[in-house]
């Protein structure tokens, strides 16, 4: 209900939501204001709020002594082909639960909503064992396989919800017409449904291309690591370079920033039809 | 001109399934159909079922048998039964007892913050504004980066020699000179906790906003008939209204949280010498140290604490959902 508010609540208001706004994108404009700094002033006093010469000098290094760009090109096809699949197979999965009754279906939905408690990390050791049985280690192939997996959960349950806000008499019609089952879930389900689909496919991408316990353990040689297995190396040692960590950090964020600017929308209601429906 | 004459035909013909046919034929049909439903279920859901089978539950599983075994990565062919050995050097590990304190300081020292703040800002953010939507966009941008990363960026600003955070707090004279906040057990856990609420105050926000919105103007209108003050409104009518989604809510962080080690792990990595190791967090280094029996172990005392949070989730969703029909 939308009640006269007074000057002092309307001030009030405007103030505790921008500086919330402040505080929320502080920690993102100091990263990326260190990233473009000089390495000298980065280390010096006074601190610089606004860099006073601009480098690229960071950006450069990462890809000319590090070897940033098979990171990058090593992450983008492992989460982009690890996102797709799982898209596929969500919208089957999602499409079963969302449309049929049957005896085990709430015994795979409290399948799916437990993995979503229980984090992946927590079988580590047995998951790399599984991995040597199947000669899957230190393998991009491999790590999308388990990806698959870690992201179908949440998928389906977010799909499920796109597919219940669609009338069933949509596809029934198309059936009808001598459709079968799956031609009118790709041909008349999936034209409706685009947005929450590629809202699903950007979520998945955006998980698979920050994860980073599953690829540190999973992938050990230096040309098959992802963009965060090749963060956490920037770190073990006790010094760590800032100006590249700080490049690297924004060229890691920047990407998934845009996608989800572009579907912060449809996700916001996955997660909540995901977290609060059940 | 194409003749519409096939349309109009394909119309009016009733299709062969919808014929009502009779005797055994109907059984046979019905049974053809309960089959050829079975059978799309099926089909439909294997692949899903499969990878979360083989690749989530399969090691879950075998990690709880591996607790019970001698099982390291240096001597990998010879795992021998050591009954509950892991869980004695466990329990006899003073460290554990530390990170047992640590992750129920994370827990409610991230929780209650984030809810407080979160519920604040949806409050403020019910009333619509022109660029509400551009607000929410970007209030929402921690979420598009990994819990990982966000432990480095504030690792960044919390460096003890050029951190932006000392150097805000000299300017403003809260300090006079700067704090080695990570390099100090004593400021490193107050650190990472800030860190964790200024990433989790959004998922409240967004959260208990769509909460607020679902409750029905009429009450308040009820509530302003009968003169009642903006506060007792909401202590009177929203909040006995979205009590169970508050709840669902506040269930599903408290999993979250305790998961959460990814965080701590970009922060401090644990330390300085494991000081502000969380149990996930110390569970990941023994992994990585390569004793997964021990992990293992510890991975259990994990899981059971979570299926004690799960169960109170999932029976809170079902009073919700007897609570609407």
């Amino acid at each position: 209900m939308i009640t006269l508010e007074s000057r002092a609540g309307r001030i009030t208001r405007i103030a505790a939501l921008g500086l919330w706004l402040v505080l929320t994108l502080f920690p993102l404009y100091w990263i990326v204001v260190t990233a473009f700094k000089p390495t000298s002033d980065i280390y010096r006093f006074p601190l610089e709020y606004w860099p006073s010469t601009f480098s690229m000098e960071n950006f450069a290094g990462l890809f000319s002594r590090a070897n940033f760009g098979t990171y990058l090109v090593n992450s983008l096809i492992i989460a982009t082909v690890s996102a797709a699949i799982v898209t596929v197979i969500s919208l089957l999965s999602g499409y079963i639960i969302a449309r049929f009754e049957f005896r085990a279906r709430g015994a795979v939905i409290l399948a799916f909503l437990v993995t979503q408690m229980i984090p992946a990390f927590i079988a580590l050791g047995p998951l790399y064992q599984l991995m040597v049985t199947l000669g899957l280690v230190n393998d991009r192939t491999g790590l999308v396989f388990v990806y698959i997996a870690m992201c179908i959960p949440f998928s389906t349950i977010m799909l499920r919800g796109f597919f219940e806000n669609v009338p069933d008499a949509l596809e029934e019609a198309a059936m009808i017409d001598g459709c079968s089952r799956i031609g009118a879930l790709f041909r008349i389900l999936v034209p409706v449904m685009t947005p929450g689909i590629v809202a699903a496919f950007i979520f998945n991408f955006v998980s698979c291309w920050n994860e980073l316990f599953l690829s540190v353990t999973l992938l050990t040689s230096d040309a098959n690591k992802t963009v965060p297995t090749a963060l956490n190396g920037f770190i073990t040692s006790y010094n760590i370079d800032w100006g590249s960590m700080s490049a690297a950090a924004v060229l890691t964020i920047v990407p998934t920033m845009v996608m989800f600017a572009f579907a912060s929308k449809y996700i916001v209601q996955g997660l909540t039809a995901g977290a609060v429906k059940g | 001109m194409p003749s519409p004459a096939p349309a109009i035909e394909r119309r009016t013909a009733v299709p062969a399934s919808l014929v009502p046919p009779s005797g055994g034929e109907a059984t046979r049909r019905r049974r053809e159909f309960s089959r050829r439903r079975a059978l799309t279920i099926a089909a439909f859901l294997a692949p899903a079922v499969a990878f979360v089978t083989l690749f989530t539950y399969y090691p879950m599983f075998s990690g709880v048998f591996g607790a019970f075994r001698n099982w390291s990565i240096y001597n990998i062919e010879n795992q021998s039964w050591v009954g509950l050995a892991n869980f004695e050097t466990i329990l006899a590990d003073g460290l554990f007892w530390k990170t047992i304190g640590n992750t129920v300081l994370w827990v409610v020292g991230s929780l209650v913050p984030q809810f407080v703040i979160g519920f604040a800002l949806a409050l403020w953010l019910r009333r619509r504004f022109r660029f509400r939507g551009v607000y929410q966009a970007l209030i929402f941008f921690p979420w598009a980066v990994s819990g990982f990363l966000i432990g480095i960026l504030f690792r960044w600003m919390f460096n003890g020699e050029f951190g932006v955070v000392n150097d805000l707090l000299m300017k403003t004279g809260l300090i006079d000179t700067p704090l080695p906040w990570l390099a100090d057990p004593a400021l490193a856990m107050p650190a990472i906790i800030v860190a964790n609420v200024w990433y989790g105050v959004t998922f409240f926000a967004i959260m208990i906003l769509a909460a607020l919105q679902s409750v029905p103007d009429e009450l308040y209108e009820a509530a302003a008939l009968d003169g009642t003050t903006k506060a007792r409104a909401l202590w009177h009518v929203t909040i006995p209204y979205i009590r169970t989604t508050l709840t669902l809510i506040v269930l599903l962080r408290v999993i979250w949280i305790f998961n959460f080690p990814d965080l701590i792990f970009g922060m401090t990595g644990g330390g300085p010498a494991g000081q502000t190791h969380i149990v996930t967090t110390y569970m990941i280094e023994i992994t990585q140290q390569g004793d997964y029996g021990r992990a293992s172990a510890l991975g259990i005392l994990v899981l059971v604490v979570l299926m004690v949070f799960a169960s109170f989730y999932l029976l809170a969703t079902r009073e919700r959902k007897e609570a609407r029909r």
